[in-house]
């Protein structure tokens, strides 16, 4: 076992600021900081591969430090990670479809993103002719009673494809499994020697639901990496942007998880001030989703003072709406029956997968990046993590009442405090390669991308870890042993990416 | 609960049903919309919904067209939940091989007459992940399209304005 400062000695203040310094790591290392991982004392923050090595991204919760290690993998495998920590199964899995590289000693060994359907294996690997499409082996289920449901990847609703095998006895759900992939777009193939600007469009296009979050967290990178040094205004618009990210998306899925229940008037008022947040947002800065807006070394749009008067009006709607539609939330029986005590994810599981976002904070795991691994402006402001313990449904949903709350007082922060100035700035040049990285909260949780340059400023590497990576898996965990009638309102009230986790 | 009853009794709709100035295109749309409804098909419209590989941006906007602002079942068009009630199907995404086979699956699924709507920019040769290994490429690539909505995503006005559309050349069609 490894001494977990030894391994993580990075702190936000430095790799915010300057390149990232990846350390090249002996087998043993590797395998001491994966058994530090298994005990618990670290979190994984995310695993990927390059075409010859592999690397982790390790988090020390205590000392709020990190450490990025990195193994060679030139005979095409690494000692496994997910053999003790389990979250890092479909990362291992998907680094083996994409380059061939395998995990010794990994559990599961399946493909995940790879359905045999590209025409060719490892496409970032040692690229082969592929295989004619095999049947996927689903785990076996034994035992009396039992029968299967299959959902997807079509499904009812205007959502993203992905399939679910339920098993079920009579009502109650005895497994789930996810089969994923299916939005699969190869987006890290268009990556690998695109420009920073490419790159910032296909990082916007990533999870169409947190663009803001992707576009800063690859800003970031990119920055970080070129120790570029953005004007402080930009910093400010960027961060007004991701709350209005994190506020419309908050407000739609608290009503969307009501109709799941069958309680439409939630959905129909909170989609109302989804639309607001929306139109304010294109006012704003152009587009309804501030898709582009965040750019490397800045922003694309500023906030005129038509603009400013209108975030202002937003905040005072919402506040004087959405507390008389939380009080209905919180009255109606027929509702609260269906979340509370739901779905429950029990805290041991949300800290042993690093769950981020409001499905870990849920759950007891009081982590935020804009707090623990602080990016401007954030440590200028003033704002509470809330937190909860329950971990059901309900607990869900508060949880994301409790962070609307905290995004309008932040709001009212940026509107009061912006300074003033340019908006943008020129990136430096890169003349030797180097590496950066961008760890962002967007609504549904802590956005990490990795970005290497070549020493021409092209991308040689660019890698985004979705939050939906560690909260996927649990929520397989979660429908154990409730009815399957409740997986839509369990399912959303975790909303995970698809198209994130399948990139 | 009873405060949004009453309130929903006493308050003028947010629906913008008149001639708004915000979206003055809009009703036109709608109401344009339902008469050729009426004329020509004499019925309601289902439309069917399939993410052939999206960020999940258009989603959000198609989403969007069912709020009270937009009130898209208002114009009797409506969204269902099985290919074998719709009459159109809209695709969203760049379609990626891992998905071909169930979007061609579920046109297949549908009664004829059928029309295809592929949505976003994506939906048209792959829009910004076109040349990937992982794409077949746009929607066209998979199915014979009858209209195509650009935008990145469409705003939900853009997106009344295409089913509009493709009523009156679906209408022609029959």
């Amino acid at each position: 076992m490894s001494e977990t400062s030894d391994l993580t000695t990075t702190t936000a203040p430095e790799f915010r600021s300057g390149p990232t310094v990846t350390h090249k790591v002996s087998r043993t290392v590797w395998s001491g900081a994966v058994e530090t991982l298994g005990q618990g004392q670290l979190t994984l923050l995310s695993l990927w591969a390059s075409p010859s090595a592999v690397t982790m991204a390790l988090l020390d919760e205590a000392t709020k430090r990190i450490g990025i290690l990195r193994v060679d993998a030139r005979r095409q495998s690494f000692p496994s990670v997910g053999r003790l920590y389990p979250a890092a199964q479909r990362l291992e899995r998907s680094i083996t479809d994409l380059y061939g590289i395998g995990p010794e000693g990994g559990p599961d060994l399946r493909p995940w993103l790879d359905h045999a359907r590209w025409g060719v294996t490892h496409p970032m690997g040692a690229t082969k002719a592929g295989d004619a499409p095999v049947t996927y082996a689903f785990l076996p289920v034994e035992g009396e009673s039992l029968h299967q449901v299959a959902v997807g990847p079509v499904h009812a609703g205007i959502i993203e494809p992905g399939h679910f095998r339920f098993t079920v006895q009579g009502e109650t759900v005895v497994r789930l499994e996810q089969r994923l992939g299916y939005t699969h777009k190869g987006t890290d193939s268009l990556m690998t020697g695109a420009t920073i600007a490419r790159g910032a469009e296909l990082a916007g296009r990533t999870s169409g639901d947190s663009t803001v979050a992707y576009a800063w967290a690859f800003a970031q990178a990119v920055e970080a990496a070129l120790a570029t040094h953005v004007p402080q205004r930009a910093i400010w618009l960027r961060a007004l942007m991701a709350e209005l990210e994190r506020l419309a998306n908050h407000l739609g899925d608290i009503g969307a998880i009501c109709n799941d229940a069958a309680f439409g008037m939630m959905l129909a008022q909170c989609s109302v001030l989804r639309e607001r947040v929306l139109r304010t947002s294109d006012l704003c800065f152009g587009h309804r989703m501030m898709r582009d807006c965040v750019v490397p070394g800045g922003v694309s749009h500023d906030l005129e003072g038509a603009g400013r008067v209108a975030v202002a009006a937003l905040v005072k709607e919402i506040r004087g709406t959405f507390p008389s539609l939380v009080a209905l939330y919180d009255s109606v029986a027929s509702l609260q029956d269906r979340t509370v005590s739901t779905g429950i994810l029990d805290p041991a599981l949300a800290k042993r997968f690093g769950a981020g976002g409001f499905v870990g904070r849920a759950s007891g795991r009081d982590f935020d990046t804009r707090r623990d691994l602080a990016y401007a402006p954030y440590d200028k402001l003033k704002f509470k993590v809330p937190q909860r313990s329950e971990g059901d449904v309900n607990a869900r949903v508060w949880q994301r009442i409790d962070e609307v709350e905290q995004s309008l007082s932040l709001i009212d922060q940026i509107l009061a405090g912006i300074p003033e100035g340019l908006i943008a700035t020129s990136l430096a040049a890169a003349k030797t390669s180097r590496e950066g990285l961008g760890l962002v909260e967007g609504f549904r949780g802590d956005v990490l991308i990795f970005v290497a340059l070549d020493n021409r400023g092209k991308i040689a590497r660019c890698h985004m870890r979705d939050p939906s990576w560690f909260q996927w898996p649990l929520l397989e965990a979660v429908i154990e042993g409730n009815i399957l009638a409740d997986f839509p309102l369990c399912n959303k009230s975790f909303n995970c990416s698809y198209s994130g986790q399948d990139l | 609960m009873r405060k949004f009853l009453i309130e929903g009794l006493t308050r003028r709709p947010l629906t913008e049903a008149g001639p708004e100035p915000a979206d003055p295109a809009l009703e036109d749309q709608g109401l344009s919309l339902r008469t050729t409804l009426k004329q020509r098909l004499g019925r309601s419209l289902s439309i069917r919904q399939v993410d052939a590989g999206s960020c999940n941006g258009c989603e959000l906007e198609i989403n969007a067209l069912g709020n009270p602002f937009y009130d898209l079942e208002r114009f009797g068009l409506r969204f269902v939940a099985s290919p074998r009630h719709a009459d159109v199907l809209t695709v969203t995404g760049p379609v990626t091989k891992n998905m071909a086979e169930a979007l061609q699956r579920t046109y297949d699924a549908m009664p004829d007459p059928k029309w295809v709507l592929s949505v976003g920019d994506c939906a048209r040769g792959g829009g910004c992940f076109a040349g990937s290994y992982a794409i077949v490429g746009g929607v066209d690539a998979v199915l014979a399209v009858d209209l195509h909505i650009p935008g990145c995503p469409p705003a939900p006005v853009e997106l009344l304005k295409g089913l509009l559309t493709i009523l009156e050349s679906a209408s022609a069609r029959i």
